[in-house]
């Protein structure tokens, strides 16, 4: 497929593939899956994976402020003492992230360090898509997930993205996960039901994408169903689309609140819906400029969400089985560039809380000095924690998934 | 395919929405004379003449200071929204008045090749500059088109390259100009990048004038290794060099296709002309952009301008609410003109197929169906009722209804507004 057809802000939802397109991508509503409430064995365990999109920067995320070399790269751009979150002698949080250092304090926050691959994209485009499809050397057209949902059998409930879009992550080669809108308001109304109803009809000999319009009417009756149940996202949607809790980057992500997608996801995982893996975003890490501000606001809505996502999950058997995991196409360079931001890098930390997951270091701290071309080696390969939430979380042999992937990340569990 | 079929397939792909008269005219002048209008329009434009640009006043950020207030930035911001407000509404309106109709929508494809948001530049002035720099190049050569856009202050704004200096490089223009504007990945190295950002140095925005100018102190003069080329590159000889690549022109052919004709049949691979123009020219006369019929699925704003121009609405003369919906309209298609979601632009085919987007289709196809100009209306119900399916195909420039659809709209030939919403979130509109 052609490079640009692959991308995800050109394609975003559904053009994942043809079987993806077949599979129905986009049409399954809330209410759907909390028919499927109870199906579940009611020991497996959830993934929430959390995507932040921009390249978010791990230096200023969790901060080697211990070493000379941080604040010698980045005189302007590194946190003073004093206002890090320590963590221990050498490393410490961002000061936004309030809620997970506390979380981190009590045993509940894992941190992979130095998360990479080999030969390093700087592009967002190809390094999301290394990410989404956990093909390095050569991204195709199925997401890692996606393929852990063809070997389970193919429902799109198992796969769920509470995005604007379907993700690639979550496109397989026969299958595809579900995106649920969350942004609808009201419920269309003008034309009468049947002639909806009759839209919706398959034409013999039409295109695909005729095909898939048509698909869409026959979708409309759930989605009503659903904007009656799902909390109205319509106060966030009025917010001024330029204000100054809307950074603006140029590398686009998410528009839902990451808080909204992931109560979603909280009442999902409380009804024991049957969905195994849910995928969430949020978007405007691309720091070039003016970084600090701005990573501090974007931080901040992820540590409230996160938190307040984790505190409810702890207070019921189902939440309790549910791992998060949280990673972003790619760090940013060492070195501060002189608009106070920074250049596209290469490896950068996982954070992971949740059922059985192991607080604390795991993976180790790449060096500040000893840098590929001005960026940081990896030293744990992102296949090695997929595998491992595949095996640990998805209870999946991870080899189908991951063209025999043999790393793991030992004791994340 | 008949000459009807093959000229409506033309101008529904070439401009915004054909109206009938528009495929009548073309199809007496027969296919090969209605490209040539098209791409050589044989009279000046009276419908852009009648749509200037709208005077937009002083530009509010070029008083702002370091001392002014949080009361003088909001009155700022305030004024700026409504500015950029009026430049969109202005530009929808130009769509649907203009009768050089290629020239509207290429102007459209570039907005989303080089695509650049309102968001960040927060400035209409800007916004506007850049449409008329891309509107002055697109249909030409590339080389004009990339050495405007890498001093376009909106541009630079966009990617940072104001904060671009010898001292610390910023990379994020000099990295997308080659991914995402003239290369495509893969025709390029990091180390061109690198290159690349130290070559485009010294241009900044004067925010108070609007202008890029260019700072000799903050320009590195250094010798540069670009694509296998050494020299002392600045701006315009980097883009001099981008523009004589022969992976550039392909790469702009392959994203003319892409949108022009979309994704089911590949691109030929002979498209690339000299200029933009004879690209065009190269892909409506390709046996292959016959076979793309019935399966582009029509971007929002396209969708949306088409039925202004089908149904004889212009924007600029509804009332303020009416003007609010549309807007409002095109923001929950996720398709608003200024406002691109990324420096990669807009999505394309099934993207725009959802189920919240068709909700937005059917709340604004309403609206569309309840502004219908009389005069338009009356052309349809004096159809008789059973003839008013076929009335709508002809009206909407649809080569024909299939059986599902007909099936639909027949109940519905009594009430001739519904009956125009119905045809406007048909599979058969919404895909073209």
């Amino acid at each position: 497929m052609d490079t640009l057809t692959r991308r995800r802000f050109l394609l975003t939802s559904g053009v994942v593939g043809a079987g993806a397109l077949a599979a129905g991508a986009g049409a399954y509503s809330l209410r759907d899956l909390l028919d499927t409430a109870g199906d579940r064995d009611p020991q497996s365990r959830t993934l929430v994976l959390v995507t932040l999109y921009g390249g978010n920067d791990g230096l200023n995320t969790v901060i080697p402020d211990g070493d000379p070399a941080y604040r010698a790269a980045r005189p302007e751009l590194a946190y003073p003492d004093g206002e890090v979150r320590r963590l221990d002698d050498d490393f410490g949080l961002n000061p936004a992230l309030a809620g997970l250092h506390q979380r981190w304090s009590g045993g509940g926050l894992a941190i992979v360090r130095g998360v990479g691959y080999p030969k390093p994209d700087r592009s967002h485009f190809r390094s999301m898509d290394i990410w989404h499809t956990a093909q390095p050397d050569r991204p195709g057209n199925t997401g890692w997930l996606g393929r852990w949902l063809d070997l389970a059998g193919g429902d799109p409930r198992l796969a769920v993205s509470f995005e604007p879009a379907l993700p690639p992550l979550l496109a397989g080669a026969r299958s595809a996960g579900a995106a649920v809108p969350v942004t609808d308001r009201k419920a269309a109304r003008g034309l009468p039901a049947e002639t909806l109803a009759a839209l919706a009809a398959a034409e013999a000999g039409e295109s695909a994408a005729r095909g898939r319009a048509a698909a869409c009417f026959a979708d409309l009756r759930s989605v009503d169903e659903m904007i009656r149940q799902v909390r109205d996202s319509a106060d966030a949607d009025a917010a001024d689309p330029d204000g100054e809790q809307a950074p603006a980057t140029a590398t686009g992500g998410g528009r839902t609140p990451l808080d909204a997608q992931l109560d979603l996801v909280a009442q999902c995982v409380e009804a024991g819906v049957s969905t195994r893996v849910f995928s969430v975003s949020l978007g405007g890490f691309d720091t070039h400029a003016d970084e600090k501000q701005l990573q501090a606001v974007l931080l901040g809505q992820l540590d409230r969400a996160l938190t307040g996502f984790a505190d409810r999950m702890s207070r019921t058997e189902a939440g309790r089985k549910v791992v998060v995991a949280v990673y972003s196409e790619f760090g940013r360079r060492v070195r501060a560039n002189a608009s106070d931001g920074t250049d596209h890098g290469t490896a950068s930390d996982m954070l992971l809380l949740g059922a059985g997951v192991r607080g604390g270091w795991h993976g180790a701290a790449p060096s500040l000095t000893d840098l590929d071309d001005g960026d940081l080696k990896y030293t744990t390969d992102f296949r090695d924690v997929y595998a491992t939430l595949l095996e640990r979380v998805l209870d999946t042999d991870p080899g189908p998934v991951l063209a025999d992937w043999r790393g793991r990340l030992a004791g994340l569990f | 395919m008949s000459d009807r079929e093959a000229v409506a397939h033309l101008l529904r792909r070439a401009t915004f929405g054909p109206t009938a008269d528009e495929v009548d005219a073309a199809e007496r002048a027969g296919p090969a004379a209605a490209l040539d209008n098209l791409l050589t329009p044989v009279r000046p434009d009276r419908g852009a003449a009648a749509t200037p640009p709208p005077a937009l006043g002083t530009d509010p950020y070029a008083r702002l200071t370091g001392e002014s207030t949080r009361e003088q930035r909001q009155q700022a911001n305030a004024e700026r929204r409504e500015q950029l407000q009026r430049l969109t509404l202005w530009w929808l309106d130009r769509m649907v008045a203009a009768e050089d109709g290629l020239t509207e929508k290429l102007l459209f494809f570039w907005h989303g090749h080089w695509a650049t948001s309102a968001q960040k530049v927060r400035s209409a002035h800007l916004m506007l500059g850049q449409l008329e720099t891309l509107r002055r190049h697109g249909r030409g050569p590339l080389g004009p088109l990339i050495a405007a856009m890498v001093r376009d202050p909106a541009l630079i704004l966009w990617l940072d390259g104001q904060k671009n200096t010898r001292k610390a490089p910023n990379e994020n223009l000099a990295r997308e100009l080659m991914e995402l504007f003239t290369l495509g990945i893969g025709g390029y190295t990091e180390a061109d990048v690198k290159a690349g950002a130290r070559a485009l140095t010294g241009w900044v925005v004067d925010r108070r004038s609007g202008v890029a100018r260019f700072e000799t102190r903050r320009h590195d003069p250094g010798e540069k290794t670009i694509l296998g080329r050494s020299g002392r590159f600045d701006a315009e000889a980097y883009a001099g060099l981008l523009a004589t690549q022969p992976a550039a022109v392909a790469f702009v052919a392959r994203r003319l296709w892409f949108r022009y004709a979309g994704t089911d049949v590949p691109a030929p691979a002979d498209l690339a002309g000299a200029d933009t123009a004879t690209t065009l020219r190269a892909l409506f006369s390709s046996t292959a952009f016959v076979a793309t019929r019935g399966t582009l699925v029509k971007q929002p704003v396209e969708w949306m301008v088409g039925a202004l121009r089908q149904l004889g609405i212009r924007p600029s003369a509804l009332n303020e609410q009416q003007r609010k919906q549309l807007l409002g309209g095109l923001n929950a298609l996720d398709q608003v003109p200024l406002r691109p979601p990324s420096v990669g632009g807009w999505p394309a085919g099934a993207a725009w197929l959802t189920t919240s987007s068709l909700q937005a289709r059917l709340r604004m196809a309403g609206m569309l169906a309840a502004t219908t100009a009389p005069a338009v209306l009356a052309r349809l119900t004096a159809a008789p009722t059973a003839g008013r399916p076929d009335a709508l195909a002809r009206l909407l420039v649809v080569d024909g209804w299939g059986a599902r659809t007909r099936a639909a709209l027949t109940p519905l030939a009594g009430e001739p507004r519904k009956l125009l919403a119905a045809g406007l979130v048909s599979p058969e509109y919404t895909v073209s």
